[in-house]
């Protein structure tokens, strides 16, 4: 079976420093797959180069087998890759509908008018929202307005989900719903990439991991075996004899 | 169509016609004025239709202007001119488009700097045109009288706001809701943004380009000063922004006493109408952030949230 | 030849205008619309210093200095910062900067028409001319090229070779890591901007040596100046030199060849050429 997303030597350069090395992976259909290592290891530039936010210097980067690598972001949206980022970026002018509407509208399967607020609906119920929907975004906490923006990238019927530290700064009974809410998700057979420091999240929600440090992937396998592989604490925790 | 839209429409509708019955009053310095502010109503609404939501400065309006008087200027004498008025428009959305393929893409700054010297750069280059082959100025000699290019201005008006309404319910509207709030967040949801703002921009200038033409007859004599007074876009600007862009309706709150101030100031002290430009600017920055129409929402919201 | 010497005397005192605004804009982060307004303000100086007093317009250059540093300190502090203070984003600190450079302009034009009327003012002054290399230029030109030259190198080896320089650098790299390292962050950007606005006001006195000026003009110094800086790069002295000799030439140019009055649709040409193909500037980086 083809993978549904492949990373074959994705590079990214920033003058000297190489902030992606030479990145390969694969993402197959319904897997919920964890990008994880320490700070500064490169996991958001991966994602910036898979939503074309960034270009890649190098590489190939393919949307069920057809190449999106260099592409603009919109081109890649449209392709059906959709993702939150790691500061949630509201549209504060709007309501949570409209919001959530926009994904709708202009994301990866496209509707207008009545359908698509029907389908911002169906989001909104899905992350628990539904009844704030008149609301002005300026009103949210802070973890419904990551719920709003979860139900906006849901709206366009994504092939490949892209979370970046969703679970960030959330307490601990929001983490739990947070966590159960991306849980439905996999349930539902969505193809996710987590960008993640909760482990406790990782472990419960996802199958495979890809473990990266310094910009190269390092370890790539089952959660488990991923996270008990020397090589992976190590990278997490520095060595000692430095 | 929803109850309120048909509420506004219809209140629209009622405006339109009570603005074009003006001419009837025959007041030649009241009609002066209605041109004045039915132009100026024009140049604003379809200003603030791209620069309110994207919040790209044009500066660009006595360019597209300017073009547009060029174009019956030059055309008079071959084609009709009922004619020439969608010609201009054209001309007017192609140079908008070019203008906005080169900067566009890019920050806003850019933009503004294009635009600010675009007038000087178009009426620098119709300058040197007429150099070349000898002409000087131009002569704009037709039968259209002054009714007649208040109720060209009237009519263009009513098409812009009908514009601005369809947009608003459009996708390109939605579209360019969403890149004005958070571009980044716009490309991601898989808008085109590039082309989202070239296409809004088209608008602009086409209209300013048509209400040049419309104007040119009443100019008798054309010459690139004349047809490209950089002021202009700088009125728009004021306009526009004291008026308020979150409205349709925004700008000609700002249009209307802006024109009386105006017409008052140049007529005592001819020479302080720059300094006026400048605390006008100064004034929408500090004073009124939102405009007009912004202070009347405020007020209204402080309203509603007060207890009863 | 003769094209080519005149274009570089024309793009010296560009470049020194232009590092005026590269100052405000790439390391105080203000778009200074009214730059135009001090270059004609300094040029004001010169005359009036000139004609009513016979001080000769290189020593003006050091009086007309400090009034503009202290006047452009002045409105960085009371004017601008409380801008950047109230400002929710960044989008909106750029349009109300735009706004009220733009209205600070219009006001500084109509003071200066109140002050002295709206004719064109012109002085003579060196006005000889001097044989080099077999060809002859006027003398104030040439001088005023080398009082420009000499104020940038001035200036280069301030900003590569004293603490202060460094530090300014600095806040046009990274105004954030800047304050980490203890700079202080909005002391040096208005000290930036009210140099940027010395050295403007110094271009304009050098300039009114040779060219006319009147209230109004200022506009198209402002807008000449951006895309020097634009084209340079923001930030980047050696582009910005570069830049502003290129657009002297290019200018003399199309006077001289084709029409004296497409100087400013020359400017616009190399404007399109960097849109299209170099928006980060001559020696920019690509941003990513």
């Amino acid at each position: 079976m083809t993978p549904v997303l492949s990373l074959r030597g994705a590079t990214k350069r920033f003058g000297g420093l190489v902030a992606v090395d030479d990145l390969d992976f694969d993402v197959a259909e319904h897997d919920v797959v964890g990008l994880i290592g320490p700070n500064g290891s490169g996991k958001s530039t991966t994602l910036n180069l898979i939503s074309g936010a960034l270009q890649p210097t190098a590489g190939s980067i393919a949307l069920n087998g057809s190449e999106i690598a260099g592409l603009p972001a919109q081109d890649i949206a449209r392709r059906g890759i959709a993702r939150t980022f790691q500061l949630v970026r509201p549209l504060a002018s709007m309501t949570v509908l409209e919001n959530v509407k926009a994904g709708a509208v202009f994301g990866h399967r496209r509707r207008w008018g009545r359908d698509a607020e029907a389908q911002a609906m169906r989001m909104l119920e899905k992350v628990g929202l539904s009844r704030r929907a008149q609301a002005p975004m300026g009103s949210l906490t802070y973890i419904d307005s990551k719920r709003v923006e979860l139900a906006r990238t849901l709206a366009g019927e994504p092939k490949v989900l892209l979370l970046d530290e969703w679970l960030a700064g959330l307490n601990p009974t929001e983490l739990e719903q947070g966590i159960a809410l991306i849980r439905s998700l996999r349930d539902e057979g969505r193809t996710i990439i987590i960008v993640e420091h909760v482990m406790d999240a990782i472990r419960s929600l996802c199958g495979r991991c890809v473990v990266m440090s310094s910009g190269a992937k390092i370890a790539e396998g089952t959660t488990e075996a991923v996270l008990s592989d020397p090589e992976v604490i190590r990278a997490y925790l520095g060595t000692d004899d430095a | 169509m929803t109850r309120p839209e048909v509420q506004s429409l219809s209140i629209g509708t009622v405006l339109f016609a009570l603005a074009a019955c003006l001419p009837f009053l025959s007041d030649a310095y009241l009609l002066s004025i209605g041109v004045t502010i039915a132009m100026y109503t024009v140049l604003a609404t379809s200003w603030a239709l791209f620069s309110g939501p994207t919040h790209y400065i044009s500066l660009a309006t006595a360019a597209f202007f300017g073009l547009g008087a060029y174009t019956t200027a030059l055309g008079i004498e071959h084609l009709p001119y009922w004619l020439l008025l969608p010609i201009a428009g054209v001309l007017g959305a192609v140079l908008a488009a070019l203008v906005g393929l080169a900067t566009l893409r890019l920050s806003g700054v850019y933009f503004v700097i294009f635009t600010l010297g675009l007038a000087e750069l178009v009426r620098q280059i119709i300058t040197w045109g007429q150099n070349m082959s000898g002409t000087k100025g131009l002569y704009v000699l037709t039968a259209i009288t002054e009714e007649h290019i208040y109720w060209q201005l009237t009519a263009l008006a009513a098409l812009v706001f009908l514009t601005g309404w369809l947009i608003a319910r459009s996708r390109l509207g939605f579209a360019v809701r969403i890149l004005g709030d958070d571009e980044e967040v716009a490309r991601h949801v898989g808008i085109h943004t590039a082309r989202v703002k070239v296409l809004l921009f088209m608008v602009p200038g086409a209209v300013a380009a048509i209400t040049g033409a419309m104007l040119a007859p009443r100019y008798v004599y054309i010459e690139p000063a004349i047809a490209f007074t950089p002021m202009l876009s700088f009125q728009v600007v004021i306009m526009a922004l004291l008026g308020g862009t979150g409205r349709l309706w925004g700008p000609i709150v700002g249009v209307i006493p802006f024109t009386f101030l105006w017409e008052a100031i140049s007529g005592t002290f001819p020479n302080q109408t720059t300094l006026l430009l400048g605390l006008a600017f100064l004034a929408i920055v500090y004073l009124l952030p939102n405009g007009f129409t912004g202070l009347l929402e405020a007020a209204r919201s402080r309203l509603k949230g007060a207890p009863a | 030849m003769d094209i080519l010497f005149t274009g570089l005397l024309l793009g010296g005192t560009y470049a020194l205008i232009a590092l005026g605004l590269n100052l405000q804009y790439g390391m105080a982060r203000v778009i200074n619309l009214a730059n135009g307004e001090t270059l004609v303000a300094g040029g004001f100086g010169a005359y009036w210093f000139f004609t009513a007093q016979q001080v000769p317009p290189l020593l003006t250059v050091f009086l007309v200095a400090p009034l503009a540093f202290a006047l452009n300190w002045l409105i960085y502090v009371v004017v601008l910062r409380p801008l950047v203070k109230r400002a929710k984003s960044r989008g909106r600190i750029e349009v109300d900067m735009i706004l009220t450079t733009f209205g600070l302009s219009f006001v500084a034009v109509g003071l200066m028409l109140a002050l002295f009327g709206g004719d064109y003012f012109s002085y003579s002054y060196l006005a000889r001319p001097i044989t080099l290399i077999g060809e002859t230029y006027a003398l104030n030109r040439v001088t005023a090229f080398l009082g420009a030259a000499l104020l940038c190198v001035a200036l280069w080896l301030w900003l590569y070779h004293s603490r202060t320089g460094m530090s300014v650098r600095a806040i046009s790299v990274s105004p954030e890591s800047a304050g980490l390292v203890g700079i202080d962050v909005p002391r040096l950007a208005a000290l930036a901007f009210a140099l940027g606005g010395a050295i403007t006001a110094m271009g304009g006195a050098l300039v009114s040596m040779f060219l006319t000026l009147d209230a109004s003009t200022g506009v198209i110094f402002t807008l000449k100046a951006l895309i020097i800086v634009i084209m340079g790069g923001v930030g980047d002295i050696r582009g910005t030199i570069v830049a502003a000799l290129l657009l002297g030439v290019l200018e003399t140019f199309v006077a001289t060849v084709i029409d004296p009055g497409l100087t400013l649709a020359s400017a616009y040409l190399l404007f399109i050429l960097i849109l299209l193909l170099r928006p980060q500037g001559l020696f920019g980086r690509s941003r990513t």
